[in-house]
């Protein structure tokens, strides 16, 4: 049985209908694991899967009700937490970590009969954006292997373009997922801002992270989103939402923004884009012009927040609890120092940095508060223009995926990899990236497209719409 | 040189509130370490805090209670500091917008103290230092439980208005049900910010902060002890460092614990885990008729309506159980004169422990003999015999009294016939009452021999006079 072009919802049917077993299903998937082991996309399987699948195969036999994900294994990313599981956030300080509890999201999937299957490699603490910050070495792309994955949800994107697994929930604060399912070629949403449940996940910058799932489908993605999101009593910050399935349209009005108009021409991929965006007024869409102000002051506004939220987040990895302790410290001050020193890759260490200087006293209102006051500002100018449009779009990437080591001493270079990505995440409203044209190298492009909160419908349904008419931007 | 003495407080108090204030685990004091712990409270990755409501408003009850104005918009705030016993690395409190802003209490002297603030905080965990071989365990019951914080202005000048206010403090708080303030438990807590400046200077002098302050007690003796080191710095021509220092209660003197150069900077900013807290009108509202009432209008209430005096009122809110107790027996039998002579003379001589008060007779059992004793069935010295029983005995009054026969059975033609009786014995006495009064308790005294001191008193007097005097 080929199971790598099946979609979710067929794999789904064929467990329910017995054209299959899920443990058949769960081995073809182990398989694939070791057959793309050199990717290193996977950090472990856990090791019970089969056991899983096996009992799954059972609730089959016997006539059981099952759950909507009866027997399909699902990647999670490994800063989420699964009961008695390892969750280490790729990083050397939290490799012992097992988690005492479940994910709010793991147990919805639980719920759904799904098969935790693996947890995949990224940036360490979800900081970067090629997935080469991990203590488990560099995640390779899944379509040219001298090019990184792409961050920080490298090893998701690539376990489902590789066909490891059928799909993977990754984590995207900044762009985590749109910007590695774009260098993958898959499809990856950052839903509303409290979508999907925090709690659970370990936190990097708590005011824009979302977990969400990575597909090779709009479909799949659509399903999968559906049942791992919802209000939380765990999670403050957490919210309902239809999705704005009553927004969905025939035809849509497409924004393009003006202040990123000339940034965009200047692109290599520029013809590509240009491309689509006929494409899609060919279709009956209407393409209009809109402004948003203080969107060239996101990347600035978002690599102030989320270091300092990071900086307060990542303080109770103090080697007294649950982190690595260094050994040769004599005092409490020295434990705390050497462990973090010992414990945190460079790129955490930067952003901790990074985070205590701009929320020091003195620097406070300079930083912290102006960047505050800006992203309430850029959320506004969302709002006025999602009032003359239904959706913005944009690249997702300047590029398609670089080659590892081109960006790693450069972190100037590699935060600009957030550009197109980041105002999405500081509005708070939904963004998804679809893969549309492939780029010089032959490495996929993705095109993202923003709305409203809470109408990921309308994006599903655009998505959906611009794929038919690409065939899949093959 | 003469001083004026300048004290500031901070006030810490455990909330009352059967959870935590982030998760749902139980807040108790005295729990097996680490027995009330959960991944939020342990600050386990991942995990995030849920406010719990309870706690938000018993802090808006406290700014109530203390005049304050209650806030429309506050925001929960992180505090980053690292120690051991802080799960997650920072404190979830206020700062730049509490629960309640202001606010005032009047000492007795007619000097009102002004509050800066009131907030809401989480309480760190608890560390046990075992040796340098084992090292420190850590205890993260109490991490997680709910404090308020009341912050005053620098208004006190003596350690006696600290020490009034102190007390009011933990009277309005306790009766109020807002926190329980065992001092003994760490349930309220006090840190005293101190400096002196010349007498009648305006500019203020560098102050100190001394913790560790665990008894009402203790913050007096600190507070002396402060005063007279700061003034021996500057009499020496010295400079008060500006610093904080910990008070040592056994030895009576402070050590400096850090000075200013060593303190931390918090980064205090808005926790993203936590949606700001909008208060409206009608939720004050809604709490301000949940609120008991406080004992400076219990006091008031009791003077005007049941008119008793200013000392038995006070008496009687010395201590929300007293003053619950009274009004509860009044409620049962609108005699509240009486009711308070045996409160505050008959019961309160029966308890020990003078924290903890719990009388040994219920509400109803007290006013079943004191409506016994008033019905005249039995003397007031009866009256007290059958109080013992019933505590011992653990049986309603009224069973217990037919029982051991103790009802009054003595009629007034009986107690005629004993004092014709008493006329025959004693012809003298008879004719000694009509000028002095004094030989009356002589009387009664036989009247009672004769009786087993069933007789009514009053009634024995009433026949006297009838029989004796007024002839």
């Amino acid at each position: 049985m080929e199971f790598k072009d099946l979609k979710l919802k067929d794999l789904v049917q064929g467990i329910k209908e017995k054209q299959f077993t899920s443990e058949s299903l769960v081995k073809y998937c182990i398989e694939q694991a070791e057959k793309y082991e050199h990717l290193n996309a996977i950090i472990e399987i856990f090791d019970d899967v089969l056991l899983k699948a096996k009992e799954i195969d059972k609730k089959v036999e016997r006539g059981e009700k099952l759950g909507k994900l009866a027997g399909i294994p699902v990647a999670i990313k490994d800063n989420i937490l699964y009961k008695g599981k390892r969750a280490g956030c790729a990083s050397k300080f939290m490799q012992d970590f097992v988690s005492p509890y479940n994910a709010t999201l793991v147990k919805k999937l639980l719920d759904e009969d799904a098969i935790i299957f693996a947890r995949t490699n990224m940036d360490e603490f979800a900081m970067g954006g090629s997935c080469e910050n991990s203590c488990y070495g560099v995640c390779k792309n899944a379509i040219d292997s001298d090019c990184v994955a792409g961050g920080s949800s490298g090893g998701s994107a690539v376990c489902v373009s590789a066909g490891i697994c059928p799909v993977a929930i990754g984590t995207d604060t900044g762009g985590s997922i749109r910007q590695p399912s774009s260098f993958n070629g898959v499809v990856g949403i950052k839903p509303t801002y409290g979508t999907v449940s925090r709690y659970g996940i370990v936190a990097f910058a708590s005011s824009t992270d979302q977990a969400s799932p990575i597909t090779k489908t709009v479909e799949d993605n659509k399903y999968m989103l559906e049942i791992i999101a919802g209000k939380d009593s765990l999670d403050a910050t957490s919210i309902e939402s239809d999705f704005g399935a009553s927004k969905i349209k025939d035809k849509y009005v497409i924004g393009i923004c003006k202040q990123l108009k000339e940034g965009i021409e200047k692109l290599e991929q520029y013809s590509k884009f240009k491309e689509a965006i006929d494409i899609l007024e060919k279709a009956g869409h209407k393409i209009v012009e809109v402004d948003i102000e203080h969107i060239k002051n996101s990347l600035a506004c978002y690599y102030i927040i989320s270091p300092a939220e990071a900086t307060s987040n990542l303080a109770r990895f103090d080697g007294v609890k649950y982190t690595t302790r260094s050994k040769d410290a004599k005092t409490l001050e020295e434990l705390y120092i050497k462990s973090r020193s010992e414990g945190f890759g460079k790129e955490v260490q930067r952003r901790i940095i990074l985070g205590n200087y701009v929320l020091s006293s003195g620097y406070f209102d300079a930083y912290y508060k102006k960047a505050k006051r800006v992203q309430e500002l850029l959320k506004k100018e969302f709002e006025r223009a999602f009032e003359k449009c239904d959706v913005i779009i944009t690249p997702t990437t300047a590029g398609e995926a670089f080659e590892i080591g081109g960006k790693i001493s450069d972190p100037v270079s590699m935060y600009l990899e957030d550009l197109f990505t980041v105002p999405a995440s500081l509005a708070g409203i939904p963004a998804i990236s679809v893969p549309y044209s492939l780029g010089k190298k032959d490495l996929p492009l993705g095109l993202q497209f923003m709305s409203a909160e809470k109408t990921e419908a309308v994006l599903y349904d655009l998505a959906d719409k611009f794929l038919k008419l690409t065939k899949g931007g093959k | 040189m003469q001083y004026d003495v300048v004290i500031g407080l901070e006030i810490h108090a455990e909330l009352a509130t059967k959870t935590k204030v982030f998760c749902s685990c139980k807040n108790e004091f005295g729990a097996q370490p680490n027995a009330n712990t959960c991944p939020v409270c342990t600050g386990m990755p991942g995990a995030l805090p849920v406010i719990n409501k309870r706690a938000v408003e018993l802090c808006i009850k406290a700014g109530l209670c203390f005049d304050c104005k209650i806030s429309s918009y506050a925001v929960m705030e992180r505090k980053n500091y690292f120690y051991p016993d802080l799960s997650k690395a920072y404190q979830i409190s206020q700062m730049v917008h509490p629960l309640c802003v202001g606010g005032k209490i009047e000492l007795s002297s007619g000097k009102t103290i002004r509050l800066n603030r009131i907030h809401l905080e989480e309480d760190a965990g608890k560390l046990t230092h075992i040796s340098k071989s084992v090292g420190s365990l850590v205890d993260y019951n109490r991490g997680g439980t709910p404090l308020i914080e009341i912050v005053t202005e620098p208004d006190f000048c003596s350690s006696e208005e600290v020490d009034e206010f102190l007390k009011r403090v933990r009277e309005a708080l306790v009766f109020a049900g807002i926190a329980e303030c065992k001092m003994q438990e760490g349930g309220m807590r006090c840190d005293v910010n101190l400096s002196l400046k010349p007498k009648g200077s305006k500019t203020f002098g560098t102050r100190t902060e001394m913790k560790n302050l665990n008894s009402f007690k203790s913050v007096s003796r600190a507070i002396e002890y402060e005063i007279k080191r700061q003034t021996a710095v500057l009499n020496d021509g010295d400079k008060v460092i500006q610093e904080t220092r910990k008070w040592d209660d056994a030895k009576g003197k402070n050590l400096s614990m850090r000075t200013k150069e060593e303190a931390q900077d918090y980064r205090y900013f808005p926790d993203p885990d936590i949606l700001p807290i909008t208060i409206r009108e009608e939720d004050i509202v809604r709490i301000k008729q949940e609120m008991p009432m406080l004992p400076k209008e219990r006091r008031k209430l009791y003077e005007e309506q049941y008119l008793l005096s200013a000392q038995d009122s006070k008496q009687l809110t010395t201590n929300k159980y007293i003053s619950d107790y009274f009004e509860t027996c009044v409620k049962l039998y609108n005699v509240p004169k009486k009711i308070s002579n045996w409160i505050l003379t008959d019961l309160l001589r029966l308890v020990k422990d003078q924290e903890e008060y719990v009388f040994p007779i219920s509400e109803e059992s007290l006013v079943e003999i004191i409506k016994i004793v008033e019905d005249k069935k039995i003397t007031k010295v009866i009256g007290l015999e059958l109080l013992d029983k019933v505590i011992t005995c653990k049986q309603s009054p009224l069973k217990l009294a037919k029982e051991l026969n103790l009802l009054t059975i003595i009629t007034d033609e009986q107690i005629e016939q004993i004092l014709l009786q008493f006329k025959e014995e004693n012809p003298k006495a008879v004719e000694q009452v009509k000028t002095d009064p004094k030989v009356i308790s002589f009387i009664i005294g036989y009247v009672m021999k004769h009786t087993q001191g069933k007789a009514n008193g009053a009634v024995v007097k009433e026949l006297v006079g009838k029989m004796f005097v007024n002839k």
